[in-house]
């Protein structure tokens, strides 16, 4: 048997459980085992038959009395149980912040090895399995073997697609009530907190809109705050706009002024000198706006849009204008 | 209160890694190294919250002699102590090193209030040497945290989900895995380079712990996507592709 | 990133676009080329070259008369674009000593047109407030210094170019392979396609090596470290709202600077072990974390320099955040010296490369002006990529000498400073004998060459007289000098010296058309008898000096080619650029022929006594060459002399140089021959005799009437330059090249000085000299002349001042002695009519 962690949210289950199943219902493939899922909280009927479409046979819904909210350890502890139950060869989570934490737990509580950020298995390797998994970021890969008792493993999100099984299956939903205990539940989540996005500091932003030399004024950065309010993010500048005096120098990104880390960084009219990129590769997306199709900018995005900022930037804000309505 | 960082010495690479001939390493020649970025947050977490409080912070590391250069840059951000837990310079799996680390700290002369690590290390991306870590002094830890707050004996810790954050209250003392944006590290000085140059840093060769772990056959390097920025078009015409590219990353 | 593939063909490619070649580029294309094409493996504007993370910052003051006149080109294209920020600068001084090089700077200053002042503790405290005065001697202020932004000007440059329908630009294409057929470049094989073309211009810094290669050719420049961090903020530099809110200091006497950048500071330093890398070593742009020339700061090699910036800054560079760090890569050459203009094996094939950004544009102009009309505005010769031809390529040798020269970059270096490494190169057959008399060797494109010899010490008392009043008691004057070579000369007028090896560049041209040719390349006739020789500038086509050199005719269809040593790569290459189809082979002899010099009153008899030939004036008249046997060595004879003395020039295949030395030497015994240094031969007898010196006296900037070479006349046959010269002849000149004296050589301190060359000449009033056309009076070359008694000068001199007898002044560190024009033209001063030469 291969056990596969899910987590679900508004009736469905979320896209990175289902790219977790598909490579456990690879490595069960490969195994020639049923594939198993467990949840947590009350698993609702939809979330059970989009599993069964991608290979589960059961899916074990565990409730706990005390288990009113994600509680890492007490998540830990009721897969523990399962496998003590169910012996799989192989429990396999999607490696989001609780699959990793949740596994992190578990290896240390089972006193297992856990190979995380993995995107590929053969489970016929002479000693257990071989495995590749993902470092720095996606830029190396490492061929590991991992042979235990079961074999735990974290999928690394958004790298493998999520396909169905060919036939699809219908899962069985079955009710777990593992036994846990009070301090299982020490580290639980105690509340949550819309984020507050007024005046979020350049360097917290989720969206950061940069403005370089092309924008050629101090008063036409107002397009790039318009944007930056419509996405709830900041604005920030390249040295050559601090240099101008059309910006302070905090606003300034770079090796000698704020290193940023936002999910989308959109620098438009900023060439990209290594100077500037130093301060914003920890971006997770770019969106480069720039006239110039050999800017070192648009070599460096993963989006690029080869245009006055001028004109794109005012219709943007006019189309997300509309749609605030 | 007293705290403590652990911290890891990685090459700092660009987008295209090269390996040694033997594909067992990171082929390092031309390039310099750093603290993970997640762990030189847990640095400045720690440096600050042992100001605020006059505790100690101590920079603790597993790894080669040559780690003794990001000790002293944990020492320049204000770290008051270091601990090196010296290695032949192999890379050791999580379980070797959160046992090495574990031991290290409890022979430690002065107790820790809170110990932080890195969410993951930027090299290993194993997502475990903390929690382990915790679990062997018997301690709480919650992990991927980028904000914290101490409230008496309660460690305020917050962890960002879409849309907001979930916060967790544990007891001190408690480990705390940080992400990148907890805080902005600073930058060491002039000043505080050199006197860090000149500071003490406790050392200690732990044994290597056989504990079965994951065993690394060979590194490879991926089929890069060379591939352009998707370019979304020119003119601004463009401007309904950035919308539907902005609503896809759930950035509205 | 655009994937578009490059054209098949173009006219000229430029490799690298950092400044060099953007600002190439652009004028390349201002001056006409019209189908250029620049590449770059690296992305635009900022490939990841030096360029990126270049201090920017332009000191206008210079010691050399090239390095100064670029920059201030460099300045003028800089301020055109409103590029150029002006903060002012100031070196300042740790020590006396470099109190004394203050001095020296402030006279090329006044030589080269540039505005400076040295000022003192207090006055530096005031410029610049956060500074440590307690540290500092004294500061040389120059308020034209400032800052520049390189990228963004090679940006405009560029898109100026393409604007003009000239240019065609590449980014992220990496050329993998330069074809060649024939000597000729053909194609520049890149990653997104194949480009025939007729020129390839490599101006790709550190990495143009690799371009040399790939087309069989040598660039030698190594990579090399300079440090640099950014610290900050600091509130006093945020306060003054500019970007550049203070002079820039250079804290010279510990090899650094620091640089106020905004709110940041930039500490950048010369001073840590030099570093240097392999090309290969060096990451791509997309290994390297930051950039491939932006690798990570060795730190413990920066320990002292932040330990020096602590003491002179400690107020804001103390706790300033250290931002920024890098082991800034950088081009370094064997003399520090650009490598520019076309490679001497390729044809088409040109460097443009090892150029600091303060003078990056305006190399650029002046190569686009070499490439599109022949020649450039401004004398390039010291920078010329030749000029190692035949010794100094290797890997060894210019990591050797940019190990050393790295340490020089910030120091004071005295103008007759040997290097140390490789050494020694290039030995004469004469070579051990030398050792042996105890010669101290200087070193002249690689070769060892005596510059005085320690056993001639006994002469001092022979010539005590003579000597004293040219004694050098001040230490900057005597230092790698010895009055043992004014001994040497006067021994040599009065009995006979040999000199040997002068380190010449030889190379034969031989073949049908080979008199065609050289008449063609020459001002002086060429069409003489078989064995008479001819001394010749060789001109530019605007009637600059190119070179001078002797050619004697070998045969009817053969010529022998005698340059200096550092000359011979940069002729060859002149020389083989305009052979068209001519039936001309170029055969260099440099290493195969030894060179003793004979020369004095006796030599005569000397080499009469063992040649087998009849030596006397009647067979063997003076500027004549014939095939003589001396002893058992055969060699070839040449009556000439460069000391103004009767003798010869024997050439003996290398390997029996030893023998003939032997055999003269031995004897010589008999006329009490002496071994005689360069410090004669290239500067005493020299200066006595008038003679001009290539690189001092000749150089583009001046023309052939006024340096006083026009004794051929203006010959019927077509030669390059024809039409200038013979205009430079009618025109009345606006300078003449003069030899004037020091009258009095006492200074304010009572101390004897000497100038040693590059000062400004002054009017009686004090006013600097210059002429119609703008440039300024300084002396070219300096030498004592012992047979006069005199400290002679060379110097152009404006017309008005042009006049025997004109009493002037020169300033020298700090003074000024009073001189007089001795002579006016070529004419020399010992022995005006030559009867030593035609005895």
């Amino acid at each position: 048997m291969v056990l596969v962690l899910i987590e679900h949210d508004d009736g469905a289950a979320i896209d990175t459980t289902l790219e977790a199943a598909t490579i456990a219902r690879d490595v069960a493939a490969q195994e020639d085992e049923p594939l198993e899922a467990v949840g947590f909280g009350t698993v609702p009927g939809d979330v059970a038959d989009e599993l069964g479409e991608y290979g589960v046979d059961t899916v074990f819904a565990v409730t706990h009395d005390d288990l009113t909210d994600y509680a890492p350890v007490a998540w830990a502890k009721s897969v523990r149980e399962l496998i003590d139950d169910r012996e799989p060869s192989a429990v396999i989570a999607p490696g989001t912040d609780r699959g990793a934490e949740t596994f992190a737990h578990l290896a240390a509580i089972a006193d297992l090895p856990l190979a995380a950020n993995v995107v590929e298995v053969d489970t016929g390797g002479d000693e257990g399995y071989e495995l590749t998994r993902q470092r720095w970021g996606g830029s190396l890969l490492e061929d590991a073997r991992i042979d235990a008792e079961p074999n735990l493993l974290t999928i690394v999100p958004h790298e493998v697609s999520a396909e169905p099984a060919t036939e699809a299956g219908e899962a069985t939903l079955e009710s777990y009530t593992p036994e846990l205990e009070e301090g299982d539940f020490i580290v639980q989540v105690d509340r949550r907190e819309e984020s507050d996005t007024e005046g979020v500091p350049i360097d917290q932003a989720r969206v950061v809109v940069g403005g370089g030399r092309g924008v050629g004024s101090a008063a036409d950065f107002d397009q790039l705050e318009e944007l930056a309010d419509l996405l709830n993010g900041a604005v920030g500048s390249s040295r050559a706009a601090v240099n101008e005096g059309w910006r302070p120098h905090d606003d300034q990104i770079g090796q000698t002024g704020n290193k940023i880390a936002p999910e989308l960084y959109i620098p438009a009219g900023i060439s990209g000198a290594v100077q500037h990129w130093v301060g914003c590769k920890g971006s997770e997306k770019v969106l480069a706006i720039n006239t110039d199709p050999e800017a070192a900018i648009i070599g460096k995005a993963d989006y690029a849009v080869i245009a006055d900022l001028h004109e794109v930037v005012p219709e943007i804000n006019r189309i997300l204008k509309e749609k605030h309505r | 209160m007293n705290t403590l960082a652990c911290i890891k010495r990685v090459p700092e690479t660009g987008a295209k890694i090269v390996l040694t001939d033997d594909n067992q390493a990171i082929d390092t020649t031309s390039l310099g190294f750093t603290i993970s970025p997640h762990e030189e947050c847990g640095v400045e977490e720690a440096v600050q919250l042992a100001e605020e409080t006059g505790g100690t912070a101590t920079v603790l590391t597993l790894g080669s002699p040559e780690a003794d250069e990001q000790l002293r840059t944990g020492i320049a951000m204000g770290a008051d102590e270091a601990i090196h837990l010296e290695t032949d310079g192999e890379q050791w799996g999580p379980r070797a090193t959160a046992s090495a680390i574990a031991e290290g700290i409890e022979a430690a002369d002065e107790s820790v209030d809170l110990l932080f690590f890195g969410n993951e290390s930027a090299d290993q991306e194993n997502y475990q040497v903390g929690v382990r870590v915790a679990h062997m002094l018997g301690l709480p830890v919650v992990t991927g945290i980028k904000n914290v707050e101490i409230d008496g004996d309660t460690v305020v810790a917050e962890r960002e989900i879409s849309g907001g954050t979930e916060v967790f209250e544990l007891p001190i003392p408690a480990v705390l895995t940080v992400k990148e944006g907890l805080n902005s590290p600073r930058y060491p000085s002039m000043r505080s380079k050199m006197q860090a140059r000149r500071a003490e840093v406790a050392t200690a060769t732990p044994e290597r712990s056989e504990a079965n772990d994951v065993e690394m056959i060979e590194l490879e390097t991926p089929e890069r996507d060379d591939s352009p920025a998707e370019v979304l078009g020119e003119g601004p015409e463009a401007a309904e592709d950035v919308v539907a590219v902005l609503e896809e990353l759930e950035v509205i | 990133m655009s994937e578009k593939s490059v054209p098949q063909q173009a006219h000229t490619v430029i490799i690298g676009a950092g400044i060099v070649g953007t600002s190439l580029a652009y004028h390349l294309a201002d001056q006409g080329r019209d189908d250029i094409l620049l590449v770059d493996k690296g992305p635009f504007p900022d490939p990841g070259g030096s360029t990126g993370h270049a201090s920017n910052f332009v000191f206008p003051i210079e010691n050399n008369k090239e390095m100064a006149m670029t920059t201030q080109e460099a300045m003028r294209q800089y301020k055109s674009e409103d590029l150029y920020t002006t903060s002012g600068g100031i070196e300042v001084a740790r020590t006396e000593e470099r109190l004394d090089e203050f001095e020296r700077q402030l006279d090329s200053a006044a030589a080269w047109g540039n505005e400076a002042e040295i000022i003192s503790p207090a006055e530096v405290k005031e410029k610049v407030p956060y500074i440590n005065e307690d540290l500092v001697t004294g500061g040389f202020w120059e308020p034209n210094a400032g800052v520049v932004d390189p990228l963004r000007f090679g940006e405009i440059k560029r898109k100026a170019a393409e604007s003009m329908g000239a240019l065609q630009s590449f980014a992220n294409t990496e050329v993998t392979n330069i074809q060649t057929e024939n000597g000729e470049v053909t194609t520049v094989v890149t990653d997104r396609g194949s480009i025939d073309c007729e020129e390839v211009v490599i101006a790709a810094g550190l990495w143009s090596p690799k371009f040399a290669k790939m087309a069989g050719t040598e660039i030698p420049l190594t990579p090399a470290v300079h440090q640099l961090i950014s610290v900050g903020p600091i509130d006093e530099l945020e306060a003054t709202g500019e970007a550049v809110g203070y002079p820039i200091v250079r804290d010279v006497d510990t090899q650094m600077y620091e640089r106020p950048s905004g709110n940041d500071m930039e500490v950048g330093s010369y001073e840590h072990r030099p570093i240097l890398w392999d090309v290969e070593d060096v990451p791509s742009n997309e290994e390297a974390a930051l950039s491939p020339t932006q690798p990570p700061l060795t730190e413990d090699a920066f320990e002292p320099s932040m330990e020096h910036a602590l003491e002179l800054m400690p107020d804001v560079l103390g706790d300033a955040e250290i931002r920024h760090a890098i082991d800034g890569l950088l081009s370094v050459t064997p003399d520090g010296m650009p490598v520019v203009g076309p490679l001497r094996d390729v044809d088409g094939l040109w460097s443009c490369a090892a150029i600091w950004i303060k003078e990056a544009p305006a190399f650029a102009k002046y190569t686009a002006q070499w490439m599109t009309r022949g020649y450039p505005d401004v004398d390039l010769h010291q920078s010329d990529v030749n000029r190692f031809d035949g010794y100094g390529t290797s890997k060894a040798f210019v990591e050797n000498r940019a190990n050393e020269g790295f340490q020089k970059i910030y120091d004071i270096v005295h103008p007759a400073e040997q290097w140390q490494s490789s050494r020694p190169l290039r030995q004469s057959g004469f070579y051990n004998r030398q050792a042996d008399l105890g010669a101290e060797f200087f070193e002249s494109a690689g070769w060892e060459r005596p510059q005085w010899f320690e056993s001639n010490a006994d002469l001092l008392e022979t010539y005590a007289d003579e000597i004293e009043p040219l004694e050098r008691p001040y230490e900057w004057d005597n230092r790698w000098w010895s009055e043992i070579i004014l001994a040497e000369h006067l021994h040599m007028r009065d009995n006979v010296g040999m000199i040997g090896d002068m380190g010449f560049g030889i190379f034969d041209l031989v073949g049908d058309d080979v008199e065609a040719f050289t008449q063609k390349m020459a001002v002086g006739r060429t069409d003489v008898p078989v064995g008479k020789s001819v001394y010749t500038p060789i001109l530019d086509p605007s009637g600059g000096f190119r070179s001078d050199l002797t050619m004697v005719r070998l045969a009817e269809d053969a010529y022998r080619v005698i340059t200096g040593g550092g000359e011979v790569g940069p002729d060859k290459r002149w020389f083989r650029n305009h052979m068209d189809d001519m039936d001309v082979r170029l055969i260099d002899k440099t290493s195969a022929l030894g060179t003793l010099g004979v020369w004095g009153p006796n030599a005569r008899e000397l080499v009469d006594s063992v040649a087998e030939e009849d030596m006397s004036d009647e067979v063997f008249p003076a500027y004549t060459a014939q095939e003589v046997t001396i002893g058992e060595v055969d060699a070839w004879a040449f009556r000439v002399s460069y000391v103004g003395e009767l003798g010869w020039e024997l050439y003996a295949p290398m390997e029996q140089a030893g023998r003939l030395w032997d055999i003269i030497y031995e004897a010589g015994q008999e006329h009490d021959v002496r071994p005689v240094g360069m410090g004669v031969y290239g500067t005493t007898g020299r200066m006595e005799k008038g003679y001009r010196l290539y690189g001092h006296e000749l150089e583009l900037e001046y023309n052939a009437a006024e340096a006083g070479l026009t004794f051929h006349g203006v010959k019927d046959a077509d030669f390059i330059g024809k039409e200038a010269y013979a205009q430079a002849i009618e025109e009345e000149n606006a300078a003449t090249l003069c030899t004037l004296s020091v009258t009095d050589h006492e200074s304010s301190d009572g101390v004897r000085r000497f100038p040693l060359g590059h000062q400004p000449i002054l009017s009686p009033d004090g006013e600097i000299l210059e002429d119609e056309e703008g440039r300024r009076s300084y002396v070219t070359s300096a030498g004592s002349a012992p047979s006069l008694g005199k400290h002679l000068l060379m110097a152009y001199l404006p017309q008005e001042y042009a006049e025997e007898g004109q009493d002037l002044q020169v300033s020298y560190m700090g003074d000024t002695y009073p001189v007089t024009v001795e002579r006016v033209g070529s004419k020399p001063l010992f022995d005006p009519e030559n009867e030593r030469i035609f005895s």
